[in-house]
């Protein structure tokens, strides 16, 4: 059996439609997931080594270990097929709704990222897809809205709300809730109601399983932290996982946008912060922490980085904060930023921004706020061609001491690439 | 008193509107011609404010159909008690919380039974004979029967849809009430006459105030076609309660409920 709570979170609050289809899952998953019925998890592993790339690299960054007088090791889930640690969840579930005998998939996307993999899962293993995307975020993502397309899966642009994860969600759940019979819905982080927030971190436990194995090849022991960033949570209890139960400190990072402060009047919060300050509540399925105001509405989130743009996040890592085995921070767009032109110039790699957040807490910590030890693993979850565009407008507009010499592209125009 | 009596008078057509929608004083007259048209209950989306049940002047029945989140943090509380009894000092007869399923209510069930509020379920197509049972026993005041999945794929007549959903519930001393996209007085009547107690409206209604919206129509006249949608699903329901040939599992004595 698998447990549907975490202390106060987690729990199944979806409607009554849905309830069969998520006791069918929540079956699957202990038969497949857990108990390797019909081998499943041998599948698994092997089309993630021969399709997506693993086991990914650690890498020891030289340069950001030199500038912040501890050793930094970065998990490489940018080179997943793919370019993030999407691919892990999303093949996952796809091949889990074909031993369910499912002959559709839908999921939901931010960044864009989490509906590009499912998009290359499902023409992997054949199945015909369909993708939620909220429109603000069908504009700013176009390059991946592009991919899926090329992938063979219909884009479907939601235009609820504010147009991001969110709205996004909650039309796939509608979707679902109409189709359950022949379709799996593949949510996209370890969020929504049991048996989501458990089966996507034993997917996304890959990541930790290699790390853990990698780091004790190269240093001969446990690191003192594991540094991850926090949209939903998936690559952060990815991550995590495999070191649990070892004396290794957990940082989730969250985007603390441009301000911790919840506008009430307005009903925004111009972060994504919910560990860091949200306050209990129920979302999309489950309880958990979510940003709110004092009547119960959910607050807009705002994150330079559209992947942790959300105002809930998975209810075992808002479990895990509450019992003080991980520790939520922040870190703002600005800070951010700079992260990411850091990685960029100084280790050759451009990171996606969601993970541009685990690399600026890195500044912060060295700089006196957190003592994370002479051995630091960052889970670099995706890499950054995506933000390309994002980046040159947010850096544009401001004053970052890494940021290359705009001048060029000013004369050229400015704008878009 | 309990939301059933609102099935006694005969079958009952029951409409939803969301409070607030567009705004708050033409949503005000909209709900009102709701009571106008004939409604027996009214189903009200309710977002957050009680100051508006206090405003309305209707005669049927008030039920609050809204997202649990909103039941459990009202007043930043972290459970469903301090809504409930708002609600129940306003004048709400019950509650039907679409993402809140059986197994997560207890909490709500009992904040209901302390001040006396009926909570309603839905039964949807694909709910298993054990839940079924579940559903039975924590059920008061009506059952929502969702007689189909979604508004798209394959669409059997409704009487056979509604036939179907309600064998299941053969024998439940409660009013079933049917809703699944029903959207003409000839369609509810075929729902009472295949044994619905109740018919309940929800979209055709929403898009009336949308078209409204959309024309710039004035509330009044919004208001009109509203209650003159209500006159038509009702009367379609007492003709479909009154023909000859309405089966067994129709009408049940609403008294003998929870
Ligand atoms: C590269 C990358 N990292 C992190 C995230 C955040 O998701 P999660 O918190 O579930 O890992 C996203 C989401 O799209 C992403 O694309």
């Amino acid at each position: 059996m698998s447990t549907s709570k975490y202390g106060e979170y987690g729990g199944q609050y979806v409607p009554e439609a849905l309830m069969p289809a998520i006791e069918e899952l929540t079956d699957a998953y202990e038969r497949y997931v857990l108990d390797n019925e019909d081998g499943f998890i041998d599948e698994f592993r092997r089309r993630m080594r021969e399709f997506g790339g693993r086991p990914t690299p650690l890498q020891y960054a030289d340069q950001l270990s030199e500038r912040y007088g501890f050793d930094v090791y970065l998990k490489r889930e940018d080179l997943l097929h793919g370019g993030a640690h999407k691919l892990n969840n999303a093949l996952g579930q796809v091949l889990l709704a074909k031993y369910m005998g499912k002959d559709r998939i839908i999921a939901e996307t931010g960044a864009g990222q989490h509906g590009t993999a499912t998009a290359m899962a499902a023409a992997h293993l054949d199945m015909p897809c369909e993708i939620y995307m909220g429109e603000t975020d069908v504009a700013r993502q176009r390059p991946n809205v592009f991919r899926m397309r090329l992938n063979g899966a219909d884009v479907t642009p939601v235009t609820a709300g504010r147009g991001t994860l969110k709205e996004a969600i909650s039309e796939t759940m509608r979707d679902w809730a109409g189709s359950v019979e022949e379709t799996h819905y593949v949510i996209g982080s370890v969020v929504g109601p049991h048996p989501f927030p458990a089966m996507v971190r034993d997917f996304q436990a890959l990541i930790s399983e290699e790390a853990r194995d990698q780091i004790r090849d190269r240093i001969g022991r446990v690191p003192d932290s594991v540094v991850a960033c926090a949209g939903g949570g998936s690559n952060t209890m990815g991550a995590f996982q495999h070191f649990r139960d070892d004396e290794v400190d957990l940082y989730a990072v969250e985007a603390g946008g441009s301000s911790l402060t919840l506008d009430e009047e307005e009903g925004v919060a111009p972060n994504s912060a919910s560990l860091s300050t949200g306050t209990d509540g129920v979302l999309h399925g489950a309880r958990t922490k979510v940003l709110q105001d004092s009547d119960g509405q959910i607050c807009e989130s705002h994150s330079v980085s559209a992947g942790l743009d959300y105002a809930g996040v998975g209810p075992e890592l808002a479990h895990l904060v509450e019992e003080g085995r991980v520790r939520a921070v922040t870190v703002d767009d600005t800070a951010t930023l700079e992260a990411f032109h850091r990685l960029s110039r100084e280790e050759g790699i451009i990171p996606a921004l969601e993970s541009a957040h685990a690399l600026a807490f890195l500044d912060r910590a060295a700089s006196g706020d957190a003592d994370l030890g002479d051995e630091v693993v960052v889970n670099l979850s995706g890499r950054g061609d995506k933000d390309i565009e994002t980046v040159l407008e947010e850096t544009d507009r401001r004053d970052l001491s890494v940021a290359p010499d705009m001048s060029l592209f000013e004369e050229l125009g400015g704008g878009s690439l | 008193m309990s939301l059933a009596s609102a099935f006694e008078g005969g079958p009952a057509f029951v409409p939803y509107l969301v409070a607030g929608d567009p705004d708050y004083s033409a949503s005000l007259s909209y709900v009102e011609a709701l009571d106008d048209g004939g409604a027996d209950a009214i189903e009200l989306g309710l977002p957050f404010y009680f100051e508006f049940v206090e405003e309305l002047d209707v005669d049927a029945s008030l039920v609050c159909m809204t997202y649990y989140n909103l039941v459990s943090r009202y007043g930043e509380s972290t459970g469903p008690r301090p809504f409930v009894e708002r609600a129940a000092e306003v004048g709400i007869e019950g509650f039907v919380v679409p993402d809140l399923p059986v197994e997560e209510a207890g909490p709500l069930r009992d904040a209901c039974d302390e001040f006396g509020l009926d909570l309603a379920f839905i039964v949807a197509p694909t709910t298993t004979d054990d839940r079924l049972q579940l559903i039975r026993e924590r059920v008061s005041g009506y059952v929502y029967v969702q007689a189909r999945l979604g508004t798209t794929g394959a669409r059997e007549d409704i009487s056979a849809q509604t036939g179907h959903s309600l064998e299941r519930l053969d024998g439940w001393e409660i009013p079933k009430a049917v809703g699944f996209g029903i959207g003409s007085g000839d369609q509810a009547e075929r729902v009472v006459q295949a044994g619905a107690d109740g018919v309940i409206v929800g979209s055709a209604l929403v898009e009336i105030v949308g078209e409204g919206i959309e024309t710039d129509a004035p509330t009044t006249e919004v208001s009109s076609r509203l209650a003159g949608k209500v006159r038509e699903l009702k009367a379609g329901a007492l003709a479909g309660g009154s023909s000859t040939n309405r089966n067994e599992h129709g009408r049940t004595d609403p008294t003998l409920e929870r």
